[in-house]
């Protein structure tokens, strides 16, 4: 396949975004019903469900740590969530993204309140269409707060990337395949600590530098939206008549 | 499924609460400054059977890179490139923490780190690999293998993959008129082509002081790293956040510089290292 045109002449991105806009986001929390908690966080086409069961006793008790709990976490793609089928064998990269996501979330959980116990988080990726691990982080964060696990803040993450030599935000499949680089990153935003950062590609210092501020600028409006989707679920009163 | 460790070695409380109070004195317990690197040795060509190989010992962490080149087919998208495969075990050798079996998942992120910086940086000159363009390629196997556990993983599997590709040489191959390849692995034609250099240089994090280089019981400490792969040329070649704490932006921009600066007297260090031995 050849590379497309990723920045127009216009300096619009190939589906008519500016470089520093977000795809259209939707959230939904607490859609499940079995689950202590879930969320469905939509980037643009990217579609990620997020289900936390516990803080919950687990028959795997070596895990289990006297002073805190654990936090399991499980990235997963359905099989048909992207291009090429995906084999449903765990692949490495999964693997290194349920443990970087795990990452991102640990420094917000109160987990000192239930030691001797799990919490576990499954992420499925519906469908991918870049920024997944991102998406994922979002609504993983939202999940455990609707599970009403004690945390300090919420994460949220966004991607930025380098296409034709442009820092953009949020950036689709089209544009991390073609692009120069892909930039993943999580945020406690009052917290003020980043949780998630890599980085797939290469920048200099002072195009990193822009990359994580234009991260930043984007991940604290999509902190925004999670809080409104939090208040969606549980501050509106129905009124009787 | 990705779960919180156990603490592995423990560290005693009063270990700990030392090693974060001199920390926060500028000071370690092996006399090191806070930006103060180990020692780096490297024995290239350690490995007499591998294509190119090195011994890496960063204080008292031991790892050895490997290379094994094979014919293989080329990834569809790149007909004509040669492919690249990096793998790492940590060894039962190295820590009484460390089982073995298939590897878990910090040796899987520590190879996907490494591979992403020597891909994106494109290290080795892929399209110089080809034997039967189109058909046949040259695939590099770069192993790592941790053989002694006293911290900072990633950059001593980092600074042996890049010995360990220094040190390689392509064998002569005869292709005849059907198409069958003949390698002749006695026969050397020459050095496997590198466009660049790239080591990651990791920065810790403890109750809010960054040092570089980690050791194991500074590890323990840490609540989080953030690992730096950086190129010969001073860019930045991939990034991890590594660990279950978090960084503020003035932080991940003084670990950048920090590893910018590092990163490259590495390299000095090694490719001198490996000229004159």
């Amino acid at each position: 396949m050849e590379k497309p045109k990723l920045i127009k002449e216009n300096g619009l991105r190939h589906d008519g975004r500016r470089p520093n806009e977000l795809r259209p986001i939707r959230m939904s929390v607490g859609i499940l019903n079995k689950a202590s908690g879930s969320a469905l966080v939509e980037y643009g086409e990217t579609k990620v469900l997020a289900a936390v069961h516990g803080p919950r006793e687990i028959p795997q008790r070596h895990l289990l740590l006297p002073d805190r709990a654990v936090i399991r976490c499980r990235y997963h793609m359905l099989s048909f969530s992207t291009h090429e089928r995906k084999s449903p064998v765990p692949t490495r990269r999964e693997i290194e993204l349920s443990k970087v996501i795990r990452e991102a979330l640990e420094p917000v959980v109160i987990s000192e309140t239930f030691p001797r116990t799990a919490i576990d988080v499954f992420i499925e990726i519906i469908n991918a269409d870049g920024g997944t691990r991102t998406a994922a982080v979002t609504a993983a964060s939202l999940a455990l707060a609707d599970a009403g696990i004690p945390m300090k803040d919420l994460v949220v993450g966004v991607a930025v990337g380098k296409v034709d030599g442009v820092l953009v935000l949020d950036i689709d499949e089209e544009e991390d395949m073609f692009g120069e680089a892909d930039m993943p990153v999580a945020i406690a935003p009052s917290l003020g600590i980043v949780t998630l950062l890599q980085l797939n590609g290469v920048l200099t210092r002072e195009e990193f530098s822009e990359a994580l501020r234009l991260a930043l600028a984007g991940a604290n409006l999509i902190y925004e939206k999670a809080r409104e989707a939090l208040r969606d679920r549980y501050m509106k009163v129905r009124v009787e008549e | 499924m990705s779960h919180t460790p156990s603490l592995g070695i423990i560290t005693p409380k009063l270990k700990a609460s030392t090693i974060v109070s001199m920390l926060k004195k500028g000071i370690r317990s092996s006399g090191r400054g806070l930006m103060d690197y180990r020692q780096v040795e490297i024995a290239s060509g350690y490995v007499r059977n591998a294509d190119g190989s090195a011994l890496v010992r960063l204080g008292n962490t031991v790892v050895v890179a490997g290379v094994k080149l094979e014919i293989g087919s080329p990834y569809p998208d790149t007909p004509n490139e040669g492919a690249l495969v990096v793998n790492a075990e940590f060894m039962p050798t190295a820590s009484p923490t460390f089982e073995p079996g298939p590897p878990d998942e910090n040796a899987i992120e520590l190879a996907r780190i490494i591979d992403r910086s020597l891909r994106e940086l494109k290290v080795i000159d892929m399209s110089k690999l080809a034997i039967i363009p189109g058909k046949r390629v040259w695939v590099v196997y770069i192993d790592i293998y941790v053989l002694d556990h006293d911290g900072n993983l990633v950059d001593a599997s980092s600074i042996a993959t890049l010995g360990a590709l220094m040190n390689t040489s392509l064998p002569r191959v005869e292709v005849d008129e059907t198409g069958n390849i003949k390698v002749d692995r006695s026969t050397r034609l020459s050095p496997l082509p590198i466009n660049n250099k790239v080591v990651t240089v990791t920065v810790a994090k403890a109750d809010n002081v960054l040092f570089v280089d980690p050791d194991l019981d500074e590890e323990s400490v840490a609540e989080t790293k953030l690992i730096i792969a950086v190129s010969d040329d001073r860019r930045i070649a991939g990034l991890q956040k590594s660990g279950i704490g978090g960084l503020t932006e003035s932080e991940i921009m003084q670990a950048i510089d920090i590893a910018l600066k590092t990163g490259s007297s590495i390299i000095e260090t090694v490719t001198s290292k490996i000229a004159s031995s």
